[in-house]
């Protein structure tokens, strides 16, 4: 009889891994998604290229080989990474180019009269952004970002192939020591669907609260 | 005569192959309240559009308070474009209330009122907030300050856009068919809120318009478009009593039949 509360402690603690990639990678997807996709509207010819070029790349090469890049290719250029850091950074970067699209996407679809109301108000161009046109845009963003946020957490599982010991390789560990593969695989089954079923609840609640008003319901 | 506070001087303007004004000349005193009627496309709200610098200009001059609108001097001789920097500057001096309100859907109705003092001018919160409600209480939307726009009426939105545009104490209001987007039962509130404003103060108006009877009590001088020209100007009762041109009667004609009041 194999004892299993050993081996699940070790599932948990990739878990936690797990739940680090996902919300670093996430942050740096947000930062990425901003820049990149308000860049793509920029007045800039420079800023619009280099947010398209970064989109494209990102969007078009498999995350497989971004995590290898950052981790086996990049410290040959002299940057040194942990697997942390060469995971998050690959996660972050591939999935904030899909954000950037849905920003861009959604500040484009705020109406022009929006944009003219502040001209008439004498808003700066950073003051519509930041006081009108964003706040009003960040809700049509919230689905879409919803589903980056899964599928980035999704995506924290072939960090494995890096040997960082997230739930997915330990699960691997606790099937090679046991022997037993139904009971890791189903263990971590449930919990990545719990930890998207999690980040599916916060962003209902986070659009509800941001909605709140907008539909002429008292507030 | 006092100089002129709104001097336009040979603009024209197209979209495309369209076009919209064509060599247009006019001027506008201080506190001078003007109605622009005419003919849909005939290019009066493109005028206050691009007063606003809301459009470009392809060519001409625009003067306000003898600044140039679009252009800066340089070296002394002769005018550049204006950069973001002028342009700012001389909106100060101008407001402008849309045919669809455009309040800002995320914002409270005084925040709608407060945002851009306190961002352009940094007034204090609580001083914005106070003048915020001055303005209100004129246009008698203060018992809804706290409201959000999507609960409000056509017309009870129109009068907190009007609001908006007065916070920052411009010298020039322009109205761009401010009733044409409200169920008639609504038009005459909005209406009143604009027939006070012209007697308390003595901001320059211009108003594009289709309520001739508004524009007949309400302006000074009305100046009657027609395919990016000003084909007739004058006090209303010559332009409406009166009118000489024969596209300014057709035109007459053709509104009373619809069912307006002249």
């Amino acid at each position: 009889m194999i004892d299993w509360s050993g081996y699940l402690g070790l599932i948990l603690q990739g878990a936690l891994v797990t739940v680090q990639l996902t919300v670093m990678g996430c942050a740096l997807a947000l930062v990425m998604a901003f820049l990149a996709g308000l860049g793509r509207l920029s007045h800039y010819a420079a800023v619009r290229w280099l947010a398209t070029a970064y989109i494209e790349f990102f969007r078009g090469t498999s995350i497989f080989v971004q995590l290898f890049w950052a981790y086996f290719v990049l410290p040959l250029l002299g940057f040194d990474l942990t697997s942390m850091q060469a995971g998050v950074l690959a996660l972050g970067l591939n999935v904030g180019a899909y954000g950037a699209e849905a920003v861009r996407g959604a500040v484009q679809s705020i109406g022009r009269e929006q944009f003219e109301a502040c001209v008439a108000v004498n808003l700066s161009r950073y003051q519509t952004m930041r006081h009108v046109i964003l706040p009003q845009a960040v809700i049509l963003m919230l689905p879409t970002f919803g589903n980056n946020a899964i599928e980035l957490l999704k995506a924290t599982a072939i960090v494995s192939l890096i040997s960082l010991s997230d739930m997915t390789f330990q699960a691997q560990v606790v099937r090679a020591q046991t022997g037993n593969t139904l009971i890791p695989f189903a263990t971590i089954l449930v919990l990545y669907f719990a930890m998207a079923m999690t980040i599916s609840a916060g962003m209902r609640w986070l659009e509800r609260r941001l909605t709140r008003g907008l539909d002429g319901v008292r507030s | 005569m006092t100089a002129a506070i709104i001097k336009i001087d040979k603009i024209s303007k197209s979209f495309g192959v369209l076009k919209v004004l064509d060599d247009l000349s006019m001027q506008v005193r201080p506190g001078e309240k003007l109605a622009l009627i005419g003919p849909s496309g005939s290019g009066k709200t493109t005028i206050l559009r691009i007063l606003m610098t809301l459009e470009q200009i392809d060519g001409g001059h625009i003067e306000i308070e003898g600044e140039q609108l679009y252009h800066m001097p340089k070296n002394r001789s002769g005018l550049v474009p204006a950069d973001e920097r002028h342009l700012a500057k001389m909106r100060q001096k101008i407001g402008m209330v849309f045919q669809l309100f455009n309040l800002f859907p995320h914002k409270s109705v005084i925040d709608n009122v407060t945002l851009a003092p306190r961002l352009t001018k940094h007034v204090s919160r609580p001083d914005a907030e106070k003048r915020a409600m001055e303005l209100l209480d004129m246009v008698g939307m203060a018992d809804k300050a706290k409201n959000m726009p999507a609960q409000l009426s056509g017309g009870q939105k129109q009068r907190v856009a009007i609001a908006r545009a007065l916070a920052l104490s411009p010298k020039i209001m322009l109205f761009d068919e401010v009733t044409s987007a409200l169920d008639p039962e609504l038009v005459e509130e909005v209406l009143n809120v604009m027939r006070k404003l012209a007697a308390e103060t003595d901001t320059t108006m211009l108003l594009v318009t289709h309520e001739m009877g508004f524009a007949r009590d309400f302006a000074d001088r009305v100046l009657f478009f027609d395919r990016g020209k000003i084909v007739e100007e004058g006090t209303p009762t010559e332009i409406f009593s009166n009118p000489k041109q024969e596209r300014t009667q057709a035109f007459l004609k053709k509104i009373i039949a619809a069912g307006h009041r002249v």
